[in-house]
């Protein structure tokens, strides 16, 4: 039963397949593509004329709720519903209603080559009687080229030199570090494991100078080099926290709590490219695309218990680029 | 035939004709034909989607106040009440909540945006792929990936213009690629951002400008001339019954083929509409206003830029640095290199096929199908296909939160795949089209018989031996041969057979 099916089914393909391949053989034999046939259904001409009914009173039903409900799903349906049946109607028209036509156009050469030598004989019979041609050429060279800079040089209006802003932080010894509505932060307050996002006392939130993340890690874990031995009391670290790939905010802390996972130390990542960064040898890289290890801000503590800045940042802060003195 | 002059009042043709003498331009683009092929309507989506652009922008920009002002919301949706925020991510706001059809407008915009560039890619790889852009179509070719270029570039402007955290995520990355810049990277990002990043309150109206105005206006006039291109050239064709290199077969422009164009204007209008009143995209609410110091995770771009966030995703943390000073920063290997790479290759896709690959320095009007140059398809094939795993690897991060892969090993998979894939491909799509064009003769039953023509007595001739020498070692067979010489044959089998 079943292969007789199948056995039906195969021949079915093959049929098929035969009758396509002999119409597309028929259509080869005549050369001439021409053919034109005419004669609406009267099928055709009713579903044409209901289309575009439908089409007038979805159009009607869009300009009421526009007026009446601006919902955007029925807003969204009634005109597209519009468009379809429009669309429809369109399509119906061209395919059944109207002669169905294959013509064949000449395709207009391109190339002229008498017309070429005509148009350098014009070009060239422009300039007779013009004894100094040279010279003009190249003072209408000069001309234009000092138009073209004249032009151009409005563009320079968009920058004096700003550079000195890249190496910009509002970091200096003494800076308290503030959390996002200024109150200042107090070493107690961080603990291991947990990651605050701080500022720059009194600076703008938005300078990429200002933020850093602060952390808390174990101290006898830590790996910095000597010349930043002072740089993290009781374990905190507070680096940048824009990255130096390509200045997204570093918004995730990878800080491993159990056994299993502890062979890997804590590290900052930036979710836009996934750089990586050391916290317990200086924000080295550790994996992603970042160039440049983070910049660290080195801590203290007052008396107060509020954690401020004891000098400025290591680096400049945020992406790299040509010259920096990173 | 009447001898008095024809009225306007009952002729508005010919009030135009007698002013403008227009109908000798009507006649001929009545006359005008259009051959058809499915693939050849990806550019008349591209087109259409961006009409829709245009008028959805319209609307849009009547509401949309393209300023960094810091002000605080007060406006209908609760969970942002009273925070902090731009006046363009607040008028974004408005018009997504308060503006009648305003969110549908939005998310139209957003829609026809993503279809108009996806539209055009496939375009580009149709005309790839068929030879469209050899002698004379490789002048319209530059403007088109010209086209590709700037729509990339306006797509970025518009997705960073309503300030949301998003679109700063995206203007951050976009600044440090600029900042990459060799030489120039610094004092060029500052002095177009207007300082450093975040820039100037003047750097949201420098991005404004740009999409309503710059960009668009290029691209229509670019649309204009590519038209007018195509007009002056006519289309190209398929190989087929009739249809030779010296003519152009199929539907005359009057009344058939501008009918069901304009059915497609209205049918792609139509699906995104409806897309962009049911599916909803870019919720810049549920994002929140940016700030430099503020970010999340697992965010992917509008999925034209996927390949460039994969290209700095994958990139080795290489940055190159002389005595203490940067020269090649990190991103310049992802976000500038790569992408200028690809569209280096684009661009001398004309020069290097007719130069290296196909050889041939004539003029083409009748397309080849893939399997008629395999060398080209599959180079071509081996090149997406680089791209396309660099595309997959822009999405790295969803795949961990999707399915767990880890992301470190993911990465370094997608760095084997990007070195390994197009050569994988390139032997794979040439093996695939050599078989298609040697199975070309039937489908079912491989041809094992000869090629013969008829000779001047009435009898026949073979012309080739056998299979293996009927087809030459490149795969390829002029259409001539195919069709022509071919069909007897296959005839008198199905007779015998």
């Amino acid at each position: 039963m079943v292969e007789r099916a199948w056995r039906a089914l195969v021949l079915l393909v093959l049929w098929r397949l035969g009758g396509l391949r002999r119409q597309r053989s028929h259509a080869s034999e005549d050369d001439d593509p021409t053919q034109r046939t005419t004669g609406a259904p009267v099928w055709a001409e009713r579903l044409v004329l209901v289309l575009l009914a439908a089409t007038a009173a979805a159009a009607l039903g869009f300009v009421s709720l526009f007026v009446l409900d601006p919902d955007t799903q029925l807003l969204g349906l009634a005109l597209g519903a519009t468009l379809a049946l429009l669309a429809a109607a369109l399509v119906v028209c061209s395919r059944w209603l109207v002669p169905q036509e294959t013509k064949a156009e000449r395709r207009p050469g391109l190339a002229d080559a008498d017309a070429v030598k005509e148009v350098e004989h014009a070009a060239g019979e422009g300039l007779e009687g013009i004894t100094r041609r040279r010279l003009l050429m190249g003072a209408a060279g000069a001309a234009g080229a000092g138009v073209a800079a004249a032009v151009a040089i409005p563009v320079v209006a968009l920058g004096p030199g700003l550079e000195d802003q890249l190496r910009r932080t509002p970091w200096h010894a003494g800076r308290a570090l503030v959390d996002d509505e200024g109150a200042p932060i107090l070493a107690a307050a961080v603990n291991e494991g947990s990651f605050i996002t701080a500022f720059a006392q009194h600076a703008d939130k938005d300078d990429l100078g200002s933020p850093v993340v602060v952390v808390r890690v174990d101290r006898s874990t830590l790996r910095l080099p000597s010349q930043r031995a002072g740089w993290a009391p009781e374990g905190l670290l507070a680096y940048s926290k824009i990255c130096t790939h390509a200045a997204c905010a570093i918004s995730l802390y990878r800080s491993p709590l159990s056994p299993s996972t502890q062979a890997r130390a804590p590290a900052l990542v930036c979710p836009c490219h996934y750089s990586t960064f050391d916290v317990l040898n200086g924000g080295g890289v550790e994996f992603g695309p970042a160039g440049r290890p983070l910049p660290q801000l080195p801590l203290s503590i007052d008396a107060a218990g509020v954690l401020r800045a004891a000098g400025p940042m290591s680096g400049p802060v945020g992406p790299s680029w040509w010259g920096d003195g990173s | 035939m009447s001898l008095l002059p024809r009225s306007h009042t009952r002729d508005p043709l010919a009030f135009v004709d007698e002013r403008l003498g227009a109908a000798r331009g009507l006649r001929f683009l009545i006359d005008y034909v259009f051959p058809d092929h499915w693939s050849f309507l990806l550019g008349e989506i591209a087109l259409y989607s961006f009409v829709v652009l245009v008028a959805s922008g319209t609307f849009l920009a009547l509401f949309f106040d393209p300023s960094t002002t810091q002000l605080t919301y007060h406006g209908g949706y609760a969970p942002l009440q009273g925070q902090a925020m731009s006046a363009a991510y607040a008028s974004t706001l408005h018009i997504s909540f308060a503006v009648s059809g305003g969110l549908l407008a939005r998310q139209v915009h957003h829609w026809t945006a993503l279809v108009f560039i996806a539209a055009i890619t496939l375009h580009l790889l149709r005309i790839v792929f068929t030879g469209a852009f050899r002698k004379p179509r490789d002048v319209n070719y530059f403007i088109g990936v010209t086209m590709l270029a700037l729509a990339i570039l306006e797509g970025f402007a518009g997705y960073s213009l309503p300030d949301d955290l998003l679109s700063g995520m995206g203007l951050a990355i976009a600044w440090a690629v600029a900042m990459s810049l060799p030489l120039i990277g610094g004092p060029f990002a500052t002095a177009l951002w207007g300082g450093r990043f975040p820039g100037a309150d003047a750097f949201e109206s420098r991005l404004y400008i740009a999409h309503v105005f710059l960009l668009p206006a290029l691209l229509a006039a670019l649309i204009a001339v590519h038209l007018a291109i195509i007009m002056i050239q006519r289309h190209s064709q398929f190989a087929g019954p009739g249809r030779r290199e010296d003519n152009v077969v199929g539907t005359p422009m009057w009344p058939g083929y501008a009918l069901r164009s304009l059915g497609l204007f209205a049918a792609v209008a139509a699906v995104l509409v409806l897309m962009g009143g049911l599916i909803q995209v870019n919720p810049v609410w549920l994002w929140g206003p940016y700030h430099p110091y503020v970010g999340t995770n697992g965010a992917q771009p509008d999925w034209y830029l996927g390949w460039l966030i994969g290209a700095l995703r994958l990139m080795p943390n290489l940055e190159i640095h002389v005595l203490g000073h940067t020269i090649v920063p990190n991103p310049f290997f992802g976000g500038v290199l790569f992408p200028s790479i690809v569209f280096a290759l684009l661009y001398a896709l004309p020069w290097l096929d007719r130069r290296f690959i196909s050889k041939d320095y004539r003029r083409h009007d009748l397309l080849q199908r893939p399997r008629d140059n395999p060398r080209r398809t599959a180079l071509a094939a081996s090149v997406f296909a680089a791209v396309a795993v660099v595309f997959a690897a822009g999405s790295v991060d969803r795949l961990f939160f999707q399915f767990g892969f880890g992301y470190e090993g993911a990465i370094w998979f997608f760095r084997g795949a990007f070195l390994l894939a197009p050569a994988l491909v390139y032997w794979l799509t040439r093996r695939l089209c050599i078989e298609l064009a040697r199975n070309d003769a039937h489908p079912l039953r491989r041809w094992d018989g000869v090629v013969v023509a008829r000779n001047e007595r009435g009898g026949f001739e073979e012309l080739a031996a056998s299979r293996a020498g009927g087809v030459s070692s490149s795969g390829a067979r002029s259409s001539a041969n195919r069709r022509g010489v071919r069909r007897p044959l296959r005839r008198r089998a199905r007779r015998c057979g």
